[in-house]
């Protein structure tokens, strides 16, 4: 996901706010002030720690989902990893059904709406206030949330709608409305308007607002300081083109050019860690150790932990259902295979990409240590470590990857730029899909929303919303609360399709086409 | 199996051309003749979310659509022809899946035109006719 951690985004915000004109600060400010004190509550209770501790019960939440579908479904991520590979290469695909979208479609499209802004920024932050040791955690967390993701890929597949003229539509309300019915359980309806509501509201903050605000940051971070509503304009028209327009083209191209970043990203962390071979020893010895001793950093060991986890979570959105959406339309008869392919996702984005990133910045020496006892030291406020040239959140990363290619930070740039692009065309859709089902399929219906997805790619961009995107970035996880209810409740379900599945590939009643 | 002969038409004129020369092969050899067409596909291509939910229905239509504007005509263009026509309608690589419908029906030549209706994309980038000629199991006649 390419939610950003607070701090991250409250600095990013603060660029745009500078080049406002007075008057349109006063507005932004009475519009932050209004809007902080009535959805205030709701994001403290969300990002709320249990007591004691700074530790967000929301994270544990997922954590411990992801726990109990790794331990119910007996490591799954790791029994059928290599069967992932091969259904998304296509090995069991018959080709009769060539032209239909195929896994590593659906795979590709899912992973291009949540590796991005979290992948980039948000490890750098983790690396930042947890050290070194937040990687090991965040690798974790990233093998268990492929459970996570597996669970819920499957139920969309299976309880999604298919209409007369063979479009699809699928997710988590499909499967609280059908799936709890079928399973004689109650409030499916009342779940699925929930997560509904929920979904539009992420969609148009963390999905959109979010992105637009950091693709604006960046700009002015090349280019210099300019009013953030010329690049919100650029990019709801732009948008607007896309989701109303049906300019495919735009969003082709940027469908193509996402994973080609994507690769660019991984090969030059690959590269620069080559270059460091030497250190690569050091760099893991660091992770583990921090893991476990913390190395001084602020929190200790538990403070490694919490940043890990977090990072993770927010990255790759396991458990939060929106992959659900995505991965639904595929065209296969067994929706467990679906199931199969999505748990490669966290994988990729967490296990290998945010790795990457966090390894690039150890590696580079952007953390400042203390040369006598080896143990990080802290900046001022003693709540982050100290950086080279005191770069936080994007801004480490871009130094990390300068210091070996200086012209690295115009690639990273663009790499965010399209990143948070796609990142909105994928969660307009999402948003689209919950705004149907409580509202009905329809041309104008569908364009209400469309247009209200565009308006907030211009406020995103323009002003400063801190407590918005704070309420966004809840929304989404408000999400994951109600999701996760139904995945606990429906997860007999894909047991039992991946049991009849799993015995059918062994009896070789399921085989390879190629 | 009766003997077979595989044609890769596209509906443009060179693909006529290639018909054409097909029919006079097939008469002179007595084998029947298969017009092949491909839609270009990958399935390692990317789509957006809104193209992959109407993926099955956009598939349907471009199906309908190659019969109706380019397969039927060409049936018609052959039905006075003297020589046993079927169709062949599939989605993949086209050079790929030409050779794949060759095996299929046993054909045992492949006639192809050597300008298809992509022009600049085939000379980058290899034309079916060079990666046919290269990687056929049976004689392939590429028609100028």
């Amino acid at each position: 996901m390419k939610i950003n951690h607070k701090a991250a985004a409250l600095a990013a915000c603060a660029l745009p706010v500078a080049s406002a004109p007075a008057f349109a600060q006063s507005l932004d400010q009475k519009i932050n002030d209004g809007f902080a004190s009535a959805t205030g509550w709701f994001v403290n209770f969300i990002f709320s720690s249990f007591p004691g501790t700074n530790f967000p019960w929301i994270v544990m939440w997922l954590v411990i989902a992801a726990t109990v579908f790794t331990l119910y479904f007996g490591f799954v991520q790791f029994r059928a990893f290599p069967h992932s590979i091969s259904l998304v290469k296509g090995d069991y695909s018959d080709p009769n059904d060539a032209g239909e979208v195929s896994h590593f479609q659906a795979l590709a499209t899912a992973l291009s709406g949540t590796v991005g802004l979290g992948n980039i920024a948000g490890v750098a932050v983790a690396v930042g206030i947890g050290g070194p040791g937040a990687t090991f955690w965040m690798i974790l967390a990233g093998l268990m949330g492929m459970a996570s993701k597996f669970t819920e890929c499957t139920l969309g597949v299976k309880y999604r709608n298919e209409y007369a003229d063979g479009t699809v539509s699928g997710g988590p309300m499909y499967y609280m409305t059908k799936g709890f019915k079928e399973r004689g359980l109650p409030a499916g309806k009342a779940m699925a308007v929930l997560f509904s509501v929920f979904c539009i509201l992420g969609s148009l903050g963390g999905g959109n607002m979010f992105q637009a605000n950091q693709a604006h940051a960046q700009i002015a971070n090349v280019v210099g300081d300019y009013p953030g509503w010329i690049t919100g304009i650029v990019f709801a028209g732009i948008v607007f083109a896309v989701i109303i327009g049906g300019l495919k083209s735009i969003a082709q191209v940027t469908e193509k050019v996402v994973p080609f970043m994507g690769i660019l990203y991984v090969a030059t962390a690959l590269v620069i860690i080559l270059m460091n071979a030497d250190m690569i020893g050091w760099a893991i010895g660091q992770i583990f150790s921090g893991a476990f001793t913390g190395l001084g950093i602020a929190g200790g060991m538990v403070g490694a932990l919490i940043q890990g986890f977090k990072r993770a979570a927010f990255s790759n959105e396991a458990g939060v259902g929106s992959a659900a959406i995505a991965h639904s339309a595929v065209r296969t008869k067994e929706p467990i295979t679906e199931g199969f392919a999505s748990l490669l996702e966290p994988f990729i984005d967490t296990v290998v990409i945010c790795t990457m990133t966090a390894l690039v910045i150890v590696i580079t020496g952007q953390l400042v240590s203390d040369p006598a006892t080896g143990l990080y030291l802290l900046d001022e406020g003693a709540s982050t470590i100290q950086t080279v040239d005191g770069n936080k959140g994007v801004a480490l990363t871009s130094a990390a990857f300068s210091s070996a290619f200086p012209f690295f930070k115009y690639i990273l740039a663009i790499a965010v730029i399209l990143f948070a692009f796609s990142t909105m065309i994928s969660w307009s859709y999402y948003g689209l899909k919950a705004w149907t089902f409580l509202f009905g399929e329809g041309r104008s219906k569908e364009v209400a929303f469309k247009v209200i997805f565009c308006v907030f790619v211009v406020i995103g961009a323009s002003a400063n919303l801190g407590p918005v995107i704070d309420f966004s970035d809840a929304a989404i996880f408000a999400m994951a609360v109600v999701n996760i209810v139904a995945l606990y409740l429906l997860m007999p379900v894909v047991k039992g399709e991946m049991t009849s599945y799993l015995s059918r590939l062994k009896s070789g009643e399921i085989r390879k086409f190629k | 199996m009766p003997r077979k002969i595989v044609i890769g038409y596209d509906g443009s004129d060179g693909a006529k051309d290639a018909l054409g020369f097909a029919v006079e092969l097939a008469k002179a050899k007595g084998c029947g003749l298969v017009v092949a067409h491909v839609l270009d596909w990958s399935p390692y291509s990317f789509l957006t979310p809104q193209e992959i939910e109407e993926r099955h229905r956009r598939r349907k239509e471009e199906l309908e659509r190659a019969e109706a504007a380019i397969l039927a005509p060409a049936l018609a263009s052959l039905k006075d022809a003297g020589v046993e026509v079927t169709t062949a309608l599939k989605y993949g690589r086209i050079a790929e899946t030409l050779v794949e419908i060759a095996k299929e029906t046993g054909a045992e030549q492949i006639v192809i035109s050597r300008n298809g209706a992509a022009g600049l994309a085939s000379r980058v980038f290899g034309s079916v006719a060079i990666s046919l000629a290269q990687g056929a199991p049976v004689p392939v006649t590429i028609v100028p």
